[in-house]
């Protein structure tokens, strides 16, 4: 059984716990299953299924740290895991940055667990993918897409009280429709933790109703252009920018964060005052673990406030260096919106690139965090509240702090890639050059 | 481990002193285990034999079998201080059928008999159910069975039986060679793997393969507090399929470039290496930044391998080819009937291209892929002209071969097989031709090296790359250090301006250990080799931007 109760991983932990006199000692139990099924020239290519349940230890012996890990739960194999853990602290070289665990902690809520979503089959997503397929050839176009869903959990505990257990469910699903002709193609994708949220048949309808819009796309010069992005391209630029939060890297000079003569940006008003983001474990659209790796809580925390830098995440060891909280980095975050759709927000374009996603994007720079990638699947001009026609698809350089000072508009936010992103509107989106791919 | 993990744990942004869950591709174990020899042949054939079986009495035309022991070593190191050394094991069985006409998988570490039998049970049920929405029978290419075959990387020295502590001491060295030549942060971490793959299909194949590769890299950082600016420089090694007798110090194995830095083949120094980073570092601090413009562009191997992989690695995968890819990775410009019309220009007539499975020290070395296909070399580009491309036994008969070209690999035993990239190499050019020539007959050039930011669209047209070091070339010397350098071009176009290409004697291996593709996503490592190449007239943008 890959899905344990809290009861049952509980009665684990505080069994691998009893086993050891460590300083100090650290238990974490993960199991799931997922399942996948994969398409392409409008037919199954492969899919699989997996199911995985594994326990891992961590003891602490002075400032020495061992851990090992093992998928068998006999009481046996259990003791040898934490003899094998104590082993290798005993080996370890001493490690000065090591911090103390946390004890007991108050953990949030999130409704993160749906039945439906854990009970999926392979015949459920074949299903999908089917009628996915069929329609899709009903409009005599070739599609290749990809479903997936997860259920699983994490439980962890310590040798100073410190319990916690999560469960989760997801489902993916993305597919891309090409015309036969190799001159047009659409992209669609939606992710949630409930399955019955995801519609695979609007999501192909969008793909095909993209992919033939998109049809022999006209060449515009590269240069500054007025860009909306929707949540799928924005989403993929902040989120790099909320990566590089680390506030150790920030104080050492290494970080877009880091300000001229040392010291961080921490209280500076870095973006336009519209941007707001933050994260929070118990959102009801984006669900995610109340607790770290280490077993500090995710809490709601704002990192942007109207454009103000509020908070760095803060590993153990970095807080205690420069007195603050613990603060892990989020595993998602929103971004506070308007009240404008896609729709909206392409009405009130007087000249413009809707851009459907981003495509290879990669850091250029750490200091200014500016990124490069290219536009795909979906790139229009607009001109005059209408998408006119379809464009070939860009080149950009461009950083997330840059576009959002650039800021013109933001829409309703929408769930992507485990975050809430508004589509937005941006003035001067540096595009460096023209990719004749489609 | 995951492309972002490992990026935040092997450079900028170190700081956690645990490594998160998705890092250990496998069970944590002592770094003694890591000398345990598994399970013997015999047994692995016993286990391979009940998976055939089951699969064959519930229906299956077709079954193989991979049974594959996966041992990991990862090092990480900060300053004077270890981060932490990660030692994983990974075992367990993954079956593939072929039921209806219809591919089907499944996997287990569970090895009894009864689980592996049920295993193959679930592959052929899955095959089943999915034949509803397949619309063509899968074609295999014929594979006579090759018996029972042993294969190993040709190493001198185990890394695994290397003492930890000799390990540590080298990065030790490695950092303290960086700060004491004024570097202000550097991390440098070792990665090494041994991969013991057991293969048995119904063909009659039962074959028992033991992997080696590895990856000695760094990088090193200067900043400068009062102007703001910090820079980095990467190591130049390359990940390689050798053992440890890479990490020696040969001067045979060096070639010191014009004005610059050392380079290596098949031995690196990494002291020396970290020694030239952190002064090199510091000298980007008050580097020029470059005018855009167009230049020629004088690459070194430890870059131009990279593009390479992107621009000609990926562009001739078949799956992505024909659409398999599509909804991740793309197409690619590099269509069938630009291969079957034999006259499509890739590159300039010096351009000749090679896909190499036996090709000695590069990681995609192996005797046989993982659907039993004994390895080879074969020309994709000849004479600038495209003439191949890269495939496994369920696509071949698509270019109209009756033989598959052994491109099948899994990253583990729990991933299925399908098609990945081989060893993919500029080849020398036959007249003797050193760097310090290319450099004296360029008047306006750059010279690049090491690997840095890089990016293509989904059908391999468009690219940018960017780099470690650039030098500046003035009527055929180097005249100082550029920065904010990045190169853009068109792969055919940038192919098509390839001048000059130096000979064996710069020939050099570029790597890279975590190329990512398919969905799920699977890594693989492989190889690139090529001398230094001149390309002409490339555009080059300045990267350089405020916030």
């Amino acid at each position: 059984m890959a899905i344990l109760s809290q009861e049952e991983a509980r009665k684990i932990i505080d069994k691998v716990l009893s086993y050891s006199k460590a300083d100090e000692m650290k238990v974490e139990l993960t199991g799931g299953r997922s399942g996948n099924i994969r398409f392409a020239r409008n037919s199954v290519s492969t899919a699989g299924a997996t199911n995985n349940l594994s326990l891992s230890v961590t003891v602490v012996l002075g400032k020495r740290i061992g851990t090992s890990d093992i998928n068998e739960f006999d009481d046996a194999s259990l003791e040898k895991a934490v003899r094998r853990a104590e082993e290798m602290a005993r080996l370890a070289p001493e490690n000065p940055e090591y911090m103390p665990m946390p004890g007991p902690q108050t953990y949030a809520k999130p409704q993160a667990f749906v039945e439906t979503t854990a009970n999926m089959k392979a015949p459920d997503r074949a299903k999908l993918a089917g009628a996915s397929i069929k329609s899709i050839m009903a409009s005599q176009l070739s599609g290749a897409g990809f479903l997936e869903d997860s259920s699983s959990f994490n439980a962890i505990g310590n040798s100073k009280g410190l319990f916690g257990y999560h469960k989760n469910t997801s489902v993916n699903f993305s597919l891309t429709i090409r015309t036969p002709d190799g001159t047009g193609s659409g992209y669609a994708a939606g992710d949630y933790n409930d399955v019955t949220k995801l519609n695979t048949g609007s999501l192909t309808d969008i793909a095909i109703q993209k992919a033939k819009a998109s049809q022999k796309a006209a060449a515009l010069e590269p240069g500054k252009y007025t860009v909306i992005l929707e949540p799928l391209a924005a989403g993929e630029l902040i989120q790099f920018m909320i990566r590089a939060m680390d506030a150790r890297t920030a104080d050492e000079g290494r970080s877009f964060l880091s300000k001229k003569g040392g010291g961080t940006r921490l209280g500076e008003k870095l973006l336009d005052e519209r941007v707001t983001i933050y994260s929070d474990p118990t959102d009801v659209q984006i669900p995610s673990s109340p607790f770290s790796a280490e077993g500090y809580p995710h809490e709601r925390v704002t990192w942007f406030d109207k454009g103000v830098v509020k908070n760095m995440s803060y590993s153990a060891f970095w807080a205690k260096q420069k007195g603050a909280k613990p603060l892990p980095e989020p595993s998602g975050f929103v971004m506070s919106g308007g009240t404008q759709s896609l729709a909206e927000l392409i009405k009130g374009t007087e000249k413009g690139i809707l851009v459907t996603r981003f495509w290879y994007t990669r850091w250029l720079d750490p200091q200014t965090l500016l990124y490069t990638g290219l536009t795909r699947d979906g790139t229009f001009y607009i001109d005059k509240g209408q998408i006119k026609h379809p464009v070939k698809n860009f080149r950009f350089n461009e950083s997330p702090v840059i576009m959002l000072n650039n800021l013109e508009a933001l829409g309703i936010p929408e769930r992507t890639r485990g975050n809430m992103v508004p589509p937005m509107r941006i003035r001067d989106f540096t595009f460096s050059s023209l990719s004749d791919a489609v | 481990m995951k492309r972002r993990d490992f990026v935040k744990l092997s450079g900028l942004g170190m700081g956690a002193s645990l490594l998160p869950a998705g890092l250990v591709a496998g069970h944590r174990i002592s770094a003694e285990d890591l000398l345990n020899s598994g399970p013997d042949t015999a047994v692995k054939k016993r286990m391979a034999d009940v998976a055939l079986n089951a699969a064959k009495s519930k229906g299956a035309t077709y079954a193989d079998v991979r049974i594959g022991r996966y041992l990991r070593q990862y090092l990480f190191t900060r300053e004077n201080k270890v981060q932490n050394i990660v030692n994983s094991e990974s075992y367990g069985i993954g079956i593939r059928v072929i039921a209806n006409g219809t591919w089907g998988f499944a996997s287990t570490n569970e090895m009894k008999p009864e689980s592996i039998a049920r295993c193959a049970e679930e592959a052929v049920e899955m095959a089943k159910a999915n034949a509803e929405i397949q619309l063509e029978p899968v074609v295999l290419a014929p594979q006579k069975g090759v018996g029972e075959q042993v294969w190993k990387t040709p190493i001198k020295k185990n890394a695994f039986e290397i003492p930890v502590k000799e390990k540590i001491d080298l990065l030790m060295e490695v950092n303290g060679a960086a700060l004491k030549n004024g570097a202000s942060f550097v991390n440098s971490n070792l990665f090494f793997v041994n991969e013991q793959k057991y293969f048995a299909s119904t063909d009659g194949s039962y074959i028992d393969q033991d992997v080696h590769r590895m990856w000695p890299t760094f990088t090193v950082s200067a900043i400068n507090k009062q102007t703001g600016r910090f820079k980095s420089r990467d190591a130049l090694s390359a990940p390689i399929g050798m053992g440890y007798e890479y990490l020696s110090d040969n001067p045979a194995e060096k070639i010191i470039v014009p004005n610059g830095p050392t380079v290596y083949r098949y031995a690196y120094n990494m002291i020396e290496d970290a020694t030239a980073a952190a002064l090199q570092a510091k000298e980007k601090l008050t580097a020029k930044s470059v005018p855009a413009g167009k230049y020629d562009m004088i690459l070194d191997p430890s870059n131009l391998g990279l593009t390479i992989h992107e621009s000609v690695g990926h562009p001739l995968e078949l799956d992505r080819v024909l659409g398999y890819e599509a909804n991740l990775a793309g197409t690619s410009f590099a269509t069938m009937e630009k291969l079957q019309s034999k006259s499509f220009q890739y590159g300039s007539k010096i351009v000749n291209l090679k896909a190499d499975k036996i090709q000695p020290n590069t990681m995609g070395l192996v005797g046989y892929d993982d659907e039993g296909v004994p390895c080879k070399q074969w020309d994709l580009v000849k004479n600038g002209v495209l003439v191949n491309f890269q495939a496994t036994r369920d696509q071949v008969h698509l270019l109209g071969e009756k033989e598959s070209q052994g491109c099948s690999f899994a990253e583990s035993w729990d991933s299925v097989q399908f098609q990945r990239m081989p060893n993919v190499s500029l080849q020398p050019h036959p007249e003797k031709y050193s760097i310090h020539d290319m450099i004296k007959d360029t008047e306006k050039g750059i010279y690049i090296l090491g690997r840095g930011s890089s990016s293509i669209d989904q059908q391999r047209y468009n690219f940018q790359f960017s780099g470690q070091l650039f030098y500046e070339i003035k009527d055929g010397a180097i005249v100082g250090m550029l920065d904010d350098v990045a190169y853009q071009s068109n792969t055919q176009e940038f192919w098509n301006s390839c001048a000059r290409i130096c000979d064996k004697d710069d020939y050099r291996l570029f790597g890279t250990f975590f190329d990512g593709k398919g969905q799920p996503g699977q890594v693989s490592a492989v190889s690139h080799g090529c001398p230094t190449t001149r390309f002409n007239g490339v555009n080059v943008i300045n990267t350089g931007r405020k916030i």
